[in-house]
């Protein structure tokens, strides 16, 4: 077998979403770059306030996802936060993020902690979710939190523009006893692609126009997902949901069609269209918006894609422990009906684009 | 900026952490060496749970240095539901939507940025209470 799986049995203990309250309409950003003839990828994205960064955003879901686990934060023997977005170049969120869920902080003989930022595009995330199962899996630990999360930039008037939201979900991995949905297997496929990318020390990212689409998205999405069902002896009917990476609604829609998943299996996990793509955040979020509603036995494919570029395929099954712990937090679809319109001055103010000095 | 001082106040910044007599079990935010209740200097660290009322607010439109990109912001004192009154920042709200008496939670947030080369301090502000469902 080439699936992926520690011989410990793992599965995700908490979970936890964060989405900033103000949306932008991509009618709007039509309105002040032109360019919308083909029509809009996105109805709207998400943009956080002035006072919120990956960090204060990775926090947020962090507690959520302690409030579904039930567990203490010095219980946490990892905190791994995967974003393009991270606040400083040098200084990791993670440290922050971990102080300020209580897992981390006065020497503690009892609670040792790993902590750091994962990067791999749109990818960090669930890469830092691969390291937390083996983390687990291997017995170093009983439980470590990964967090998917960003708050991406595109260079304005440039298409990414329209999509890039922010927002992204925390999850802690901990025994599949006591897990809300058990850990089947992983399949992860990479390969040195230069679909998008961004230098250090430059603002915004360039990015390869047509060529994100078959050598990029579709090739690795579909080879990762392929490679996990193909490798666990599953079909897509096997599934209840599918979430993709969604850096806008129809790549996902095309990824599930091309696997055979029919639409109302991607639907629930399928935000793009209301909040843009979330980076790193996007397949981990969508899967939240997909736990805070599925029943038990249900089977659950999560897969990333990061240019790059590299996918994270995984199978996870609902437990009844889902039951008593999805209300204990706000649920992702909340977050998503949360909105405030802004226009696009507004939005120019929020994501320092103005030049004050 | 004064890294060590932020360094030191990240406690109660990050985690509302203030300190309990351990006499006469008074609450204190920002925390206390000395009870002001039965002058106790026995004091243990207390996390508050972060819920509370707002007691009262203003809009700042003229702020301090190093919160100009803020503005307009609001200022609020929130009693907590252990007792203590704090100041603070209220977020994820239009001034027009806020009630004093409205019940508020804790959330961590930035609350400035010396620069863009400097450090940035994350610390608390309240919102009102989300239910989440
Ligand atoms: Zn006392």
């Amino acid at each position: 077998m080439s699936v992926m799986k520690p011989k410990r049995d793992v599965g995700i203990i908490g979970y936890g979403a964060y989405v900033p309250r103000f949306r932008i309409r991509a009618e709007e950003i039509a309105r002040v770059w032109g360019g919308a003839d083909e029509g809009v990828p996105i109805e709207e994205k998400a943009v956080p306030g002035l006072d919120e960064d990956t960090v204060t955003m990775s926090i947020e879901a962090a507690r959520n996802a302690l409030a579904r686990a039930g567990i203490q934060p010095k219980q946490l023997r990892a905190v791994w936060v995967g974003s393009e977005s991270h606040p400083y170049a040098v200084k990791p969120s993670s440290t922050i993020v971990a102080e300020a869920i209580g897992a981390a902080g006065r020497a503690n003989h009892d609670s040792p902690l790993l902590a750091a930022d994962w990067e791999f595009a749109c990818k960090a995330g669930t890469e830092a979710l691969q390291a937390a199962i083996a983390l687990v899996g291997s017995g170093m630990a009983d439980y470590a939190m990964a967090i998917g999360m960003d708050t991406a930039q595109g260079r304005p008037g440039d298409a990414l523009e329209y999509t890039a939201g922010a927002g992204g979900a925390a999850y802690i991995v901990g025994p599949a006893e006591n897990s809300l949905a058990y850990f089947e297997g992983s399949y992860s496929y990479v390969t040195d692609t230069p679909d998008f990318f961004r230098r250090e020390h430059q603002h915004y990212p360039q990015h390869g126009n047509r060529f994100t689409g078959e050598p990029a998205y579709f090739d690795h999405t579909l080879h990762a997902a392929r490679g996990l069902m193909d490798e666990l002896g599953y079909q897509p009917s096997d599934f209840a949901y599918a979430i993709f990476h969604q850096p806008n609604v129809k790549f996902p829609q095309t990824a599930a069609r091309k696997l055979g998943f029919a639409p109302e299996q991607i639907a629930p996990g399928l935000l793009a269209g209301k909040i843009g793509n979330t980076y790193s955040g996007a397949a981990m979020l969508g899967a939240t918006a997909v736990l805070d509603i599925a029943k038990p036995g249900d089977r659950i494919l999560l897969c990333s894609f990061g240019s790059g570029a590299g996918s994270d395929a995984f199978s996870w099954v609902v437990t009844d422990k889902i039951l008593e712990r999805r209300g204990r937090a706000p649920k992702t679809a909340w977050y998503v009906a949360r909105r405030e319109v802004i226009d696009y001055a507004l939005y120019a103010r929020y994501r320092g684009k103005l030049v004050m000095n | 900026m004064d890294l060590a001082r932020h360094w030191r106040l990240k406690d109660q910044r990050y985690r509302l952490e203030g300190t309990v007599c351990a006499e006469c079990g008074a609450k204190f935010f920002p925390p206390r060496q000395v009870c002001t209740e039965c002058k106790s200097t026995n004091l243990k660290p207390h996390e508050f749970a972060g819920r509370g009322e707002l007691y009262s607010f203003t809009t700042v439109s003229a702020p301090p240095s190093g919160h100009e990109e803020f503005v307009p912001y609001i200022v609020g004192m929130v009693k907590l539901d252990e007792g203590p009154l704090v100041e603070a920042q209220i977020t994820d709200v239009n001034p027009a939507d806020v009630k004093i008496g409205q019940r508020v939670e804790m959330v961590t947030r930035k609350l400035r940025a010396y620069g863009d080369d400097g450090v940035i301090v994350y610390g608390y502000k309240f919102r009102p209470i989300v239910n989440g469902s």
